[in-house]
């Protein structure tokens, strides 16, 4: 049913229809209106046979969805930033344990300093964690995701994360297509556990593992991850048959295939980056896209193929590598062996900082000109930090770095916009 | 108060009266010889380990009180990793291990999937040492609690992390001696801090079922353990286990160092419903602390030289409390 909503009320109506079992809810910004709009759905009975569990923290909420899945249910939990962090032990041990458990994460910055807004530095934190990451475009792909997602998780006894980016896609409104109860009862069978914790076949789950097995347990977990890679176009070509939408798949391609200059992106950021792509084809440059859809897996042989042809590729990254750069341009690096390509890494919207289609064109006709570093930071205004790097040289106690920083924003606005 | 038949034990000075005084309807569940054998033989733990006796009677006093329908979450910890050296598991019950700060957390998913799937039959234990009960996991474990969920949590306290190498909790007692509160200086030993009774804080959340039980007393255990399983809701039953490599006594001496703990007031036996103490194990006779303390290495720095009386005073003074704050001189003859 097409409607006009709110991204999280969307993606709670369609984790509903996906009829999950045990759903943990904790508040974090901005992913609170999914666990809240769960809520409703829960209490009004029309999602019936659900236990809807409000913990006392993201690490119980991941350790509730644990305990719910080794048991046979169909388990759900959703977070952002500090959120991951603070469940992020739970994380890797629902990975390793190969529990298909499905968590919405509205991806926000991480402090400090404290920040609400979007960028994916939260999800990158737990990139290695054993669990499927998809990242979705818009508020339509992040209902599609997440009904794909429990099938995918199910499928291979792996948890899925599926990333939408805080409040550019959790709290806008968009027109989104809700399938039927009927739709999605077709696609996503009950779930079958491999293993379960049942008093009537009792077996040890969660065994100590010394050097003699944890390499090939470890590798399990990867080579779940490359079947993942064959599964996943799968899904998504089996959704559009029963749904008749494009979602999900491993990357999508822009204008690429005769392009000299493609950049790639994941989320919602690839909006923007496509009118940009469309701007400057107008112009007669010879410019694409990419956009990652599933960042774990990486879709290293799909990317090598997409970015066949092209002289250079710029990547626009929400989140930094601090003291080397970007998280997603060292991964594409692997999906480009033998290559003279130039890679330009574009960190950018860090803690919100709104990606507009002025700097991206700027940044683009950049790299065109070869004029642009190899790592660059969009938008910076570099005479700030270096003012207070200055500051730093001549004085001890300079205080709190992000107050002087603001402070001084303040005192002079900035002028590198 | 273990169990309704009350037992004359003739033989004095010891408590190791047979069970065939008993009518058989009220015998143990260990001397059942088809009890489940939850945590069977060949684990790896250490010889005199309290812990490994109590999770074995509090387990199978479980299972036969749920007639078997039980799943375990258990914290990682000694009992955790002496027995799932992989791929070997001492476990004959359905068992799941994650972590060390979520057993509570992991049981309450484990109630939840049971009850969602019409399992209603099927109960669930969560269980840990001190340090992933009172310490890292109490956190998960005052949510259950304040939930209500439908889990029974057993905290086996051995008073210090052993599994890493007996480092302080906030389990260890004053003055105890452990790697990271070592017996040098002015005050030896672990601080006389403010103390953190995981018990009360249990009855402070009002669950139905909050009760504390010593390997000194197995069938007290067992009665606590199948009282608890006739409760739904959250409930808390908080074992003494004495660990012989990390207190530093001799691994023949486990129950004779609990049963110290346990008669000089150090550590009380009792229990509560809904945040109110309903029964408590009394003492015949105080004994005075320095018996269960000088049991001990890890207190050995009390009593070396001319001693430290007035610590050990201070140590009197925290057994006096507990047993006028639990009543655990009653008048007349003791239960």
């Amino acid at each position: 049913m097409l409607k006009q909503c709110e991204g999280s009320q969307a993606v709670a109506e369609a984790i509903g229809l996906c009829r999950p079992q045990v759903i943990c809810a904790y508040p974090i910004t901005p992913q609170t209106h999914i666990v809240e709009g769960l809520g409703s759905l829960v209490k009004s009975g029309t999602l019936a046979n659900c236990e809807y569990i409000n913990v006392e923290s993201e690490f119980a909420a991941m350790s509730v969805a644990i305990g719910a899945s080794a048991a046979g249910a169909r388990a759900y939990t959703a977070t952002a930033s500090q959120g991951i962090l603070y469940m992020a032990e739970a994380v890797y041990n629902a990975g390793g344990l190969g529990l298909p458990i499905v968590m919405t994460v509205g991806n926000r910055s991480i402090g400090a300093p404290i920040n609400i807004w979007n960028d994916h530095t939260d999800s990158m934190a737990l990139r290695d964690a054993g669990w499927i990451q998809l990242f979705a475009e818009d508020n339509q792909e992040a209902v599609d995701l997440h009904i794909q997602a429990f099938k995918l998780a199910e499928a291979l006894s792996v948890p899925v994360m599926v990333c939408m980016d805080g409040f550019i896609l959790t709290h806008a409104y968009e027109r989104v297509d809700i399938p039927t109860q009927e739709q999605v009862d077709q696609f996503l069978p009950p779930y079958e556990p491999r293993q379960v914790v049942d008093p009537d076949d009792p077996v040890t789950i969660g065994a100590m593992v010394g050097p003699e097995a944890f390499m090939e347990v470890r590798y399990l977990a990867h080579a779940k991850q490359l079947q993942a890679l064959e599964l996943i176009p799968e899904l998504a070509a089996e959704f559009k048959q029963k749904f008749g939408r494009d979602s999900g798949g491993l990357i999508r391609t822009y204008r690429a295939d005769d392009a000299e200059t493609i950049v790639v992106g994941l989320g919602s950021v690839n909006g923007t980056i496509k009118d940009v792509v469309d701007d400057m084809r107008n112009d007669g440059v010879k410019i694409g896209g990419v956009s990652i859809c599933s960042f774990r897996p990486f879709p290293t042989a799909e990317l090598n193929k997409a970015l066949g042809k092209a002289k250079r590729i710029i990547t626009i990254e929400k989140s930094l590598s601090v003291g080397i750069g970007g998280n997603v341009s060292h991964n594409l690096r692997m999906a480009l062996p033998d290559r003279n390509t130039t890679v330009y890494t574009v960190i950018a919207g860090l803690g919100g900082r709104p990606i507009t289609r002025a700097s991206l064109k700027k940044v683009f006709k950049s790299a065109l000109d070869g004029a642009l570093e190899p790592v660059s930071f969009l938008d910076l205004n570099l005479p700030v930090v270096e003012r207070q790097l200055e500051r730093e040289r001549l004085a001890r106690r300079t205080g709190p770095a992000a107050e002087a920083i603001l402070r001084d924003m303040n005192a002079a606005p900035a002028t590198a916009r | 108060m273990s169990g309704p038949q009350r037992v004359k034990f003739y033989q004095t000075g010891t408590f190791t009266v047979g069970n065939r005084l008993l009518d058989v309807s009220v015998r143990s569940v260990q001397s059942d010889s088809t009890r489940n054998n939850s945590l069977n033989s060949g684990h790896r733990a250490c010889q005199g380990c309290g812990e490994a006796l109590g999770a074995r009677y509090a387990l199978d006093a479980a299972m036969r009180a749920v007639k078997g329908k039980l799943v375990v979450a258990n914290a990682t910890g000694c009992l955790e990793v002496f027995s799932t050296p992989y791929p070997e598991s001492s476990w004959r019950v359905a068992w799941l291990h994650s972590l060390f700060a979520n057993a509570a957390a992991v049981g309450t998913g484990m109630a939840a999937a049971m009850r969602v799937k019409g399992r209603h039959d099927v109960r669930v234990i969560a269980q840990g040492g001190d340090g992933g009960t009172v310490d890292i996991g109490f956190a998960c474990l005052s949510g259950m609690f304040e939930r209500n969920d439908d889990v029974l949590y057993i905290c086996y306290d051995n008073e210090a992390y052993m599994n890493t190498g007996v480092q302080r909790s906030s389990a260890t007692p004053a003055a105890a001696r452990t790697a990271t509160t070592p017996a040098v200086g002015d005050q030896p030993g672990n601080v006389f801090g403010q103390g953190k009774s995981v018990p009360l804080i249990a009855m402070a959340h009002g669950i139905p079922y909050t009760a504390t039980a010593s390997v000194c007393d197995l069938r007290d255990l067992e009665y606590k353990v199948e009282k608890a399983m006739g409760f739904h809701g959250a409930r808390y039953l908080h074992v003494h286990v004495p660990c012989p490599l990390g207190w530093g006594c001799d691994t023949g001496d486990t129950i004779k160092v609990a049963r110290l703990a346990a008669e000089s007031g150090l550590f009380p036996i009792f229990e509560a419903e809904y945040g109110e103490v309903t029964g408590r194990r009394a003492i015949r006779k105080p004994i005075p602390v320095d018996d269960y303390l000088k049991a001990q290495s890890r207190f050995a720095h009390l009593f070396k030289g001319r001693g430290d009386p007035a610590r050990v005073a201070m140590i009197q003074a925290i057994a006096d409390r507990n047993i006028r704050r639990f009543g655990l001189i009653s008048e007349g003859v003791p239960a």
